[in-house]
């Protein structure tokens, strides 16, 4: 049997139980003498922890316990970087709770553990605290000024600078004919995830297992991180994955709750479990983003690069944490995008605040350096009088050229090549979709009181991280399959897209893939989670593998029950024929199982065109999409259907970023956006009008599906291609969008501005 | 304090505090937890019930509030044996990825179908706007709920 699931629109196996409200979030589970948790965190800024007295707490009826620094003998364990785990950056990695000091609002000080959580809540309001408040420091500048530091010993709050080197920049400018230099920011944005994250943990005193709930993205590294803080061997931890109501990179990196909550399972024997509220979720999930670049860019007069040089500094809060130098990395590696540049020369530098810790937020340094690129793309092509297709034509990265290498990074000495394609047929196809010609007319017109203004812009984007993955495939007692991943889900459709892999790799009808887990620790033997879009690309591989190793498992064990060459085997539907119309059912084979893997170093680079036509209210600062079109090139794509809502989802997101997300704080530090009334996400009325094509012209060369890592194209280029809108649409002001996001507000200063530039040259 | 109302269908009794809201007690008390909570302040809607044929957040409403009401979740928006027109929409349209909001979105898009069966694209997206998805950009969501007009008319015509 032929099977054609891989490219076909299969609708989602997940979504019979997500629409009947049949899903098992984490907050969904309840066990008998199930303690609540609930967190007391800090309100300050920057201060000494002096002393917390949680007698009163403890007086209330129905509290338990109180937790602090205080209960753990050796002193809170500091949580260890997943990613880029440089000795640079050990003393500004984060305690579990805070001790000592607190560096960030939302800092956990202390944990109640009680009968409910209204009760938990009565009790931490009766904790008394004595914080001896020091200046904060809340942004890049200031921290740079060094005038408070976060971690005295460190004597810096400066934890790394991170080089991007390629070519000799400096001598491609010395010569250049054309420089331009801008200073340019991103506001802090945060995944946020509609299911705020929780955690549940159980432990068995007389086992001596723990069984962590609420699991995701990467179970297996953060069991390793787990086992080693709380004293216990790595397999007598099982992490569960349930529903995951997204993650967007923020959530699953390992965070202090990750401990705290299995530590008071384990101090109490109860099961302890931990939701957050969205007040916390703001403050105490990752944040990121947020970016000041000042960058200049070289070019010959018929507009090609020749260079790209500057700083980049980015505010990435309190501590660093688990993948926190991912986006100040990426912000330099991957600043010239789709385009070729011979001569790269970019320091980013991470600066630390008291402010929440920065992790990564999908897309990570790529949304940012893509709005860096284009915004100076737009700002050179109008300089140099040439038109910004061409300039761009003439850049963009082709076939011919690949692999292409990317600047080089240290100290972690980051090498990176893009694997296949030709950047230009995006760009082509785009403005073809898009009608570019014939929305040019109306660039910078004044229509019905709206400026009308079109922008494009390119991207690439990265994926398939390694060095593994694994999958498990297993025949079930009813004769059914079941597949076993050690990728997560985070809500993105992998039990529907690895059930097609399954069927057609073992040529078996898609009912026959009866069961997909994913994520949870027991499944399959090592697992490496869900990030850089790599969950297709990777674990869709080792499906292959698997795939391969049990066929021959069943073969050979059929062969031997039918006393026959293993060659004349053929599975088929629900049983096993040999030859001479010898068969058996698979249930008979039940049990039976084999794991495969694929390991793996290098990238996928899917790619793509976002084009926009927006209005502009130049009295009130609103910005309006008319028509919005992305093509983003996949390689292969296994479910159109679901890869059709990544893009779509992603996008939106970035426009949510381009637009509306801000988070805020005072000068003191305190936190200002604490509901999602001051946080504004997009809502279904924002942005009606949105179309995605995807095309397949180059699949990937790195894997044996061809597929690319397409899940976050959609948030990278939005930036860029909004703010040069605004500027298309003002060019008339001759207002020049530097930061993001475009809130009304930043819109109206820009043409205020700029009418005060026009009445002084006037006087 | 004691509170009875139907939900689903069903008549309920339950002994709640005074301040529990009613999504906390349809989940802590009624296993109902198909209702989610995403803010617990207005804003998210994923925590949309349908009382008295009004979508409501049951975040924002106390329990004890809804003495003698009737109270419909997703799970009494749904059956065994199948999708329902609404659902079988969402699932072709890709209208939900991890499915955390859905049951906020198919509550408040039943409430308006079933007031408003010939609503337009428009009126579908300015009533949604109440309700936040992060995964779907929302575009899919709208052409679901456009294509399960069609049943709510019939139903609407019978």
């Amino acid at each position: 049997m032929r099977n054609t699931f891989i490219g076909s629109p299969v609708e989602r196996r997940e979504d019979l139980r997500f629409l009947r409200g049949r899903g098992t979030y984490v907050d969904d589970l309840a066990p008998d003498h199930l303690l609540h948790a609930v967190i007391l965190r800090s309100a300050v800024a920057h201060g000494l922890l002096l002393s917390v007295d949680a007698t009163g707490a403890l007086q209330v009826p129905g509290v338990h316990a109180v937790i602090t620094g205080k209960d753990m003998p050796d002193g809170p364990p500091i949580i260890p970087m997943r990613l880029q785990p440089l000795p640079e950056f050990r003393p500004f990695e984060q305690p579990v709770i805070a001790h000592e000091k607190v560096r960030y609002v939302g800092e956990p000080i202390a944990v109640v553990l009680a009968s409910s959580i209204a009760v938990g809540e009565d009790a931490l309001e009766r904790i008394v605290l004595d914080i001896e408040a020091q200046p904060a420091v809340t942004s890049s500048d200031a921290a740079a000024r060094g005038g408070s530091l976060l971690f005295d010993q460190a004597g810096t709050n400066r934890s790394l600078v991170f080089e991007a080197r390629k070519g000799d920049a400096d001598a491609a400018f010395r010569d250049a004919p054309y420089v331009r230099r801008e200073r340019l920011r991103v506001g802090r944005h945060y995944g946020l995830t509609m299911e705020p994250r929780g955690v549940m943990a159980e432990w068995d005193a007389a086992s001596g297992r723990l069984i962590v709930s609420g699991a995701a993205k990467v179970p297996f590294f953060n069991r390793r991180i787990l086992a080693k803080q709380i004293g216990l061997p790595e397999h007598t931890i099982d992490m569960v994955e349930n529903d995951v109501g997204g993650g967007y990179g923020a959530r699953g990196e390992f965070y202090p709750e990750d401990f705290l909550i299995p530590f008071a399972a384990r101090l109490t024997g109860r099961p302890v479990k931990w939701i957050e509220d969205r007040r916390e979720n703001l403050m105490a999930m990752n944040h990121a983003r947020e970016c000041e670049a000042d960058i200049e860019i070289a070019c010959t007069p018929d507009g090609t690069i020749l260079a790209l040089r500057g700083e980049v500094h980015t505010d990435m809060g309190a501590y660093m944490r688990t993948n926190g130098a991912v986006g100040a990395r990426n912000v330099c590696q991957f600043m010239a995008g789709p385009y070729r540049i011979a001569h790269i020369k970019l320091d980013s530098s991470l600066w630390m605040t008291n402010k929440t810790p920065v992790g990564t937020y999908r897309g990570p340094g790529r949304f940012e350096s893509n709005f860096f690129i284009e915004r100076m793309i737009d700002i050179a092509a109008a300089d140099l009088g040439i038109d910004r297709i061409a300039f761009r034509r003439r850049n963009l990265i082709t076939q011919a050229e690949q692999p292409y290498p990317v600047a080089t990074v240290q100290p972690t000495d980051a090498r990176d090549e893009y694997d296949s394609g030709d950047y230009r047929t995006t760009l082509e196809r785009c403005l073809g979709e898009f009608g570019w010609d014939e929305k040019a007319k109306v660039a910078g017109k004044l229509i019905d009181g709206r400026y009308h203004g079109i922008a494009v812009g390119c991207f690439i984007e990265g994926g398939a991280a390694g060095p593994k993955e694994s999958a498990r495939l297993e025949i079930d007692a009813d004769g059914t399959i079941s597949v076993h991943m050690g990728t997560s889900s985070v809500g993105q459709g992998v039990e529907t897209v690895f059930a097609q892999i399954a069927a057609d790799a073992l040529e078996l009808p898609i009912e026959r893939i009866r069961h997909v887990h994913h994520g949870s620790t027991n499944t399959v033997s090592d697992g490496y989670g869900a990030y850089h879009s790599r969950s297709t690309v990777m674990g869709g591989s080792a499906l292959l593998d698997a795939a391969g190793k049990f066929q021959h498992a069943i073969r050979e064990a059929s062969a031997k029950r039918l006393e026959c060459d293993a060659s004349a085997i053929r599975i088929e539907e629900d049983k096993v024929h040999g030859p001479g119309g010898a068969s058996f059912p698979l249930a008979e084979l039940a049990g039976l199982s084999a794991e495969g893997a694929f390991l793996n170093k290098r990238h996928t680079y899917s790619y793509g065109t976002h084009a926009a036509h927006i209005t502009v209210d130049a009295k009130l600062g609103h910005v309006q999409i008319v028509d919005y079109v992305v093509v983003q090139d996949v390689g292969r794509a296994v479910n159109p259907l679901t890869l059709r809502g990544q893009v779509i989802g992603s996008l939106v997101q970035g426009l949510g970023g381009a637009l509306l997300e801000q988070l805020q704080y005072d000068e003191q530090g305190q936190f200002l956006t604490g509901t999602l009334a001051d946080y504004l996400l997009p809502t279904a009325s924002d942005f009606p009008n949105l179309r995605c094509i995807v095309t397949e012209d180059y699949p990937s060369p790195i894997n044996p599906l061809g597929v690319k890592g397409a899940g976050e194209g959609g948030i990278i280029a939005p930036g860029g291609v909004m703010a040069n809108a605004v500027a298309n649409a003002l060019q008339s002001f001759g207002a020049q969008p530097r930061q993001l996001p475009l809130t009304p507000g930043y819109i109206w200063q820009l043409v205020q501005d700029a009418e005060a530039r026009r009445q002084a040259a006037a006087e | 304090m004691p509170v009875q109302f139907t939900v689903n269908g069903k008549a309920v009794a339950v002994a709640v505090e005074a301040r529990m809201t009613l999504a906390d007690c349809l989940r802590q008390h009624l296993q109902l937890t198909g209702t989610h909570l995403g803010c617990e302040h207005g804003v998210c809607g994923a925590c949309t019930v349908i009382v008295d044929g009004d979508a409501v957040r049951s975040c924002l409403m106390l329990a004890v509030q809804a003495e003698g009401a009737s109270v419909v979740t997703v799970e009494g928006l749904s059956n065994d044996a199948g999708l329902t027109p609404l659902q079988t929409a969402f699932r072709k349209h890709h209208a939900l990825q991890c499915g955390f909001c859905t049951p906020g979105f198919i509550t408040t898009a039943h409430a308006l179908l079933s007031e408003e069966p010939y609503c337009d694209a428009d009126r579908i997206r300015e009533v949604l706007s109440g309700n936040l998805c992060r995964c779907t950009g929302y575009i899919s969501i709208i052409d679901a709920v456009l294509e399960a007009r069609e049943a709510y008319q019939k139903a609407a015509a019978e």
